[in-house]
């Protein structure tokens, strides 16, 4: 498994070794590799793989940028740029999200634009101007060709691309506090359920089916959620990280009604909660998420980071692999996640 | 320890690093006050600037971490040329920019905050295993840094990096050497006894090269007969390694089989030489009394021969007896007056108290450099240590060292160790203080450190904050996402000033690129009313011009934001008549815009406007307004006309342009009068 990771204006690739031997003895394999790295222009706000040797990068500039990690020789290159994609007339505008679905690119940034490329054309495949008249922060896909974007007035937007209009099909908001949104992510299995964090910490599970409000308000963290991901393969995992300094892992107990303070340790629970569950606890109809209360107990929060002191700013999980990039530059790898 | 800069008309820059600077810089206005040149200790380093030919006169501005210098247009008689027109920016840490360092500042910021948080009501007693722990947490830092550069050195294949990263090296190595001496004399502070046995250690660590030739000798074929095998074993007597000594003979003795008896002789000695165990039930006297016993012996051997057949045996027999003159035969095996130091200490008073050390190190000094040589930085700096002079150890580090990292450092901990409470300064608030303030404010200049630098602020009780104050609002702010991160160190820190300061900033910035939405969101962040009013008229001016709204999201979103100037007030509640206007609501329509006006909500110059949205509702088959609204309506207009009359006649305005008004002015009245008749048939019909 490699992990991408920009540090001071540089895209790099680490290996952190193969997450196949994993859970195996203790499973330290060693420090994370560094396989080769190139210059970035701007800061890094955001990337993605495209797929298996691409990765698309959201910069400061404005820019969007396709790099080919070429596995062979272990170097990367530029292989496709769109300078200034996000702009002002006359100043930079960073491009602060970016969502791929191969071919299909979308970013959006602080011009409050929506715009869409795809990987193999050279050019640009749709713009929405004026989507947002504040800064669109997050983007993610909703379905194939629906998207969801967050801004910093505490709007939820849903953008449907077979229409043509150049509006959003549903704006969804917090009331009142216009709060704004860092992050969202969709639930991998059932589309409805959206996740994002904002300034002031809190989760907000939304279900975009019904109501212009959130389903539910948690209370996370004590600054701004940078990231939230749901785990791809077992979403009844899901993983936060702030500027205060916290990683957060959430787990919903929708396996069993047994309140968790029964199941004894939290190990013990784990061991059990395979046992019960081993096609994973996301079958029921109604999902953990939407269910969930947190006052009953049904969603446990664990800290995973050892000490807050710098702003974690990215997170990306993948199997028994958490990987939190931070402010004091550092790279966590956690290989042993309980999921 | 603030630089000082001079000028010279030459073209030379000379930094001035000095003792102290009476009067503190003004951190306000970074002014630059006086110097006294008797109290320099050291002479300054000369900078040359390349560009700045001779004869050229500088002028220079302070920087938080760095100084301006560009050259001026003064003219000597008779000289003639152009200025040049380039600024320079000369730095002095340059260490805060090499990458490999950054991660010494990474690690040690976390060091450093957990350090901060060990409670100060705890006995002393509890916290000095804590404050070793730190100690060995910063050296172990600065080892894992070493050993990167060492690597990097080692692979690149350039050699300007190679060379950069050799230094660096050797200045890392120094400053791991000093910090480990302070930890062993300052903060683990160890009594007589133990102290000897940390002072070993200390040789050892720093004088590992005698494992890697150890290594060598034995995986030679045969490694007695190797040439280095004798420098080897006698290197291992001088660190007191008498184990590793014992295996080594082993290997000489058996291929001497004659003088199998002598090399008995000398295990036996080796193996029963004692050495101090802290943990142990023994009373520093009993070990005295024992080693004084053993001392004896061994120089009862040397007094009967027993070893004057081998010169080497012999040789050790002498360094066991601490025979000076041996010792200093061996000044390349030492290397270093202080490793001579340490080796005399074992061998002739290893229940040396710490106060006795700086007489032992100050004529071990004397003995093993030559009366020729000058003392370096370094040997002055350890001198200081032993004589438990921590000012001096600070004051010579400040000045050999090129980076604020380790005095900035050191000092911190020293003083959680309570050793610095009775110096003072003439100026700031005291040294640590002083030192975390230079550091922090290096930091702060870069990209990406800026962030460590505030928890150092965060912990300088006295000036930490003004320092905070004047640099945050001076980050760079290429993104909302950064801007975001400064508000928050902000707003942690009740800095209302500086928010307003970074909300205007962006929203200034927003402004600039028309992003109108955006610069009112900024504005409402930072409550910034006058502001927050000037977009609100921009947003009118465009609804004016172009007869829709922009941004439509967030005004019918703004919520109690709206509360937060008159004018956006009115442009929330005009933009809700629009929208009622929109969903047919016509009656509440009617009413919203009407106590736009009679509330004294709306601008007097967008009366008109207002007054001409009220024309399709007057215009509705269904009466709207009631009459008295509709008289209220009138006495607007009159209101305004009247106020118009006067502006109108003392101005030029175009012919054209007043007609369309006056023509407005007569549609509206027509309008008035008939709504009023027919509210009042209605009203009238209504009640009969």
């Amino acid at each position: 498994m490699n992990v991408f990771f920009p540090t001071d204006n540089r895209i790099s690739i680490w290996s952190i070794g193969s997450n196949l031997s994993t859970g195996m003895e203790d499973g330290f394999e060693g420090d994370p590799q560094l396989l080769c790295e190139h210059k970035h222009d701007g800061d890094v706000l955001d990337l993605q793989f495209l797929d298996q040797d691409r990765i698309v990068t959201a910069s400061s500039t404005g820019a969007v940028t396709i790099f080919r990690h070429h596995q062979n020789s272990q170097t990367i290159s530029v292989s496709q740029l769109w300078a200034r994609a996000h702009c002002y007339p006359c100043d930079n505008a960073p491009c602060t999200g970016v969502v791929c679905s191969s071919p299909e690119i979308v970013t959006v940034g602080e011009d409050g634009r929506i715009i869409v490329f795809r990987a193999d054309q050279e050019g640009v495949v749709r713009v929405i101007e004026n989507a947002d008249s504040s800064t669109i922060h997050a983007v993610t896909y909703l379905r194939t060709t629906e998207i969801l974007t967050v801004n910093s007035i505490g709007q939820l937007k849903l953008w449907d691309f077979r229409q043509q209009s150049n509006s959003p099909s549903q704006i969804l908001s917090l009331s009142g506090d216009r709060v704004p949104l860092h992050c969202v992510d969709r639930h991998p299995n059932q589309q409805h359920i959206v996740a994002t964090g904002g300034q002031d910490g809190m989760l907000c599970v939304w279900d975009v089916r019904q109501g212009n409000t959130p389903f539910s308000l948690m209370e996370a963290h004590t600054a701004e959620m940078w990231e939230v991901h749901f785990h791809p393969t077992n979403p009844d995992h899901l993983f936060t990280c702030s500027e205060d300094g916290s990683l957060l892992h959430w787990e919903t107990s929708s396996h069993s009604d047994m309140p968790s303070f029964l199941q004894g340790g939290r190990n013990s629970s784990m061991v059990s909660r395979s046992a019960m569950a081993p096609a994973g606890g996301n079958q029921s109809l109604i999902s953990a998420w939407l269910s969930g209360d947190s006052s009953k107990g049904r969603l446990e929060t664990t800290h995973m980071l050892p000490s807050q002191t710098l702003s974690v700013n990215s997170l990306d999980v993948l199997g028994p692999c958490l990987v939190c990039g931070t402010d004091g530059e550092a790279i966590f790898v956690n290989r042993q996640v309980p999921v | 320890m603030r630089h000082a800069v001079g000028m010279t008309p030459a073209g030379w820059l000379c930094v001035i690093k000095q003792k102290e600077v009476r009067a503190p810089l003004d951190a306000r206005s970074q002014t630059f006050r006086s110097i006294k040149m008797e109290e320099v200790d050291v002479e300054p380093t000369i900078t040359n600037i390349p560009a700045i030919s001779d004869g050229k006169h500088m002028g220079f501005a302070w920087g938080p971490g760095d100084i301006l210098v560009y050259e001026t247009l003064y003219k000597a008689s008779g000289a003639s040329g152009s200025g040049c027109s380039f600024i320079h920016e000369i730095r002095k840490d340059e260490d805060i920019y090499s990458p490999i360092l950054r991660k010494l500042f990474n690690e040690s910021h976390h060091i450093f905050v957990g350090l901060q948080t060990i409670r100060e009501e705890l006995p002393s007693k509890s916290k000095k295993p804590q404050f070793v722990s730190i100690s060995k947490n910063y050296r172990s830092v600065i080892r894992a840094c070493m050993e990167e550069l060492q690597q990097v050195a080692v692979s690149t294949r350039n050699v300007e990096l190679a060379t950069q990263c050799g230094n660096q090296v050797s200045i890392l190595l120094a400053i791991e050497l000093i910090w480990n001496l302070c930890e062993v004399l300052f903060i683990d502070a160890a009594p007589a006894g133990s102290l000897l046995l940390h002072l070993l250690d200390w040789v050892r660590l720093h004088k590992a090269d005698v494992d890697e030739r150890a290594r060598e000798v034995l995986q030679s074929e045969s490694p007695a007969e190797h040439h280095d095998y004798w420098d080897v074993v006698v290197s291992y007597v001088l660190q007191g390694r008498l184990e590793e000594v014992r295996q080594m003979l082993v290997k000489q003795g058996t291929l001497q089989p004659a003088a199998r008896s002598m090399y008995k002789q000398m295990d036996t000695l080796l193996s029963k030489m004692p050495f101090y165990n802290p943990g142990g039930t023994q009373t520093l006297t009993e070990f005295d009394v024992k080693w004084r016993h053993w001392h004896e012996e061994v120089d009862r051997c040397l007094q009967d021969n027993s070893f004057a057949s081998n010169r080497h045996l012999e040789v050790i027999c002498k360094i066991l007896l601490g025979d000076e003159d041996t010792l200093l035969d061996h000044k390349e095996l030492l290397g270093t007056w202080y490793h001579f130091l340490v080796t005399r200490l074992l061998f002739c008073h290893p229940t040396v108290k710490p106060t006795e050390l700086h007489y032992y190190a100050q004529s071990c000094m004397t003995m093993f450099l030559d009366s020729r040589s000058v003392s370096e930085p370094l040997d002055n700096i350890l001198l200081a240590a032993f004589e438990f002079d921590i000012h001096q150890v600070i004051k010579e580090c400040s000045i050999a060292l090129n980076n604020w990292w380790f005095v900035a450092h050191l000092t911190d901990l020293l003083d959680h160790c309570k050793l610095l409470q009775s110096h003072n300064l003439h100026f700031g608030s005291n040294l640590r203080e002083f030192l975390l303030l230079e550091y922090a404010s290096g930091l702060f200049t870069h990209h990406s450190l800026w962030q460590l630098a505030v928890d150092y602020f965060d912990h300088c009780p006295e000036f930490g904050r003004v320092y905070l104050e004047l640099q945050i609002e001076r980050v760079p702010l290429e993104t909302e996402r950064k801007a975001l991160k400064v508000l928050r160190i902000c707003e942690q820190r009740q800095m209302s000033e500086q928010v307003r300061s970074i909300c205007k900033i962006m929203a200034m910035r927003a402004l600039r690129n028309n992003r109108l939405g955006s610069a009112l969101s900024w504005s409402i962040r930072a409550k910034d009313a006058a502001f927050a009013t000037l977009i609100s008229e921009r947003f009118l001016q465009d609804y004016c011009a172009k007869g829709t709204f922009s941004d439509l999201d967030l005004i019918d979103n703004l919520g109690p934001a709206m509360l937060l100037s008159d004018r956006l007030t009115f442009l929330g509640k005009y933009r809700e008549f629009h929208k009622l206007y929109g969903e047919k609501r016509f009656r509440e329509a009617a009413k919203l815009l009407l106590s736009l006006m009679t509330a004294k909500i709306a601008p007097q110059s967008f009366w008109m406007t207002l007054l001409t949205d009220a024309l399709p509702l007057l215009e509705q088959k269904e009466v709207i307004f009631t009459a008295d609204q509709t008289y209220e309506l009138m006495f607007c207009l009159e209101e305004l006309t009247s106020s118009l009359n006067i502006t109108a006649s003392s101005t030029d305005r175009p012919m054209q342009e007043e007609d369309v008004e006056v023509t407005k002015v007569e549609l509206l009245r027509l309008a008035l009068a008939r709504n009023l008749a027919q509210a009042i048939v209605k009203e009238g019909t209504v009640e009969t």
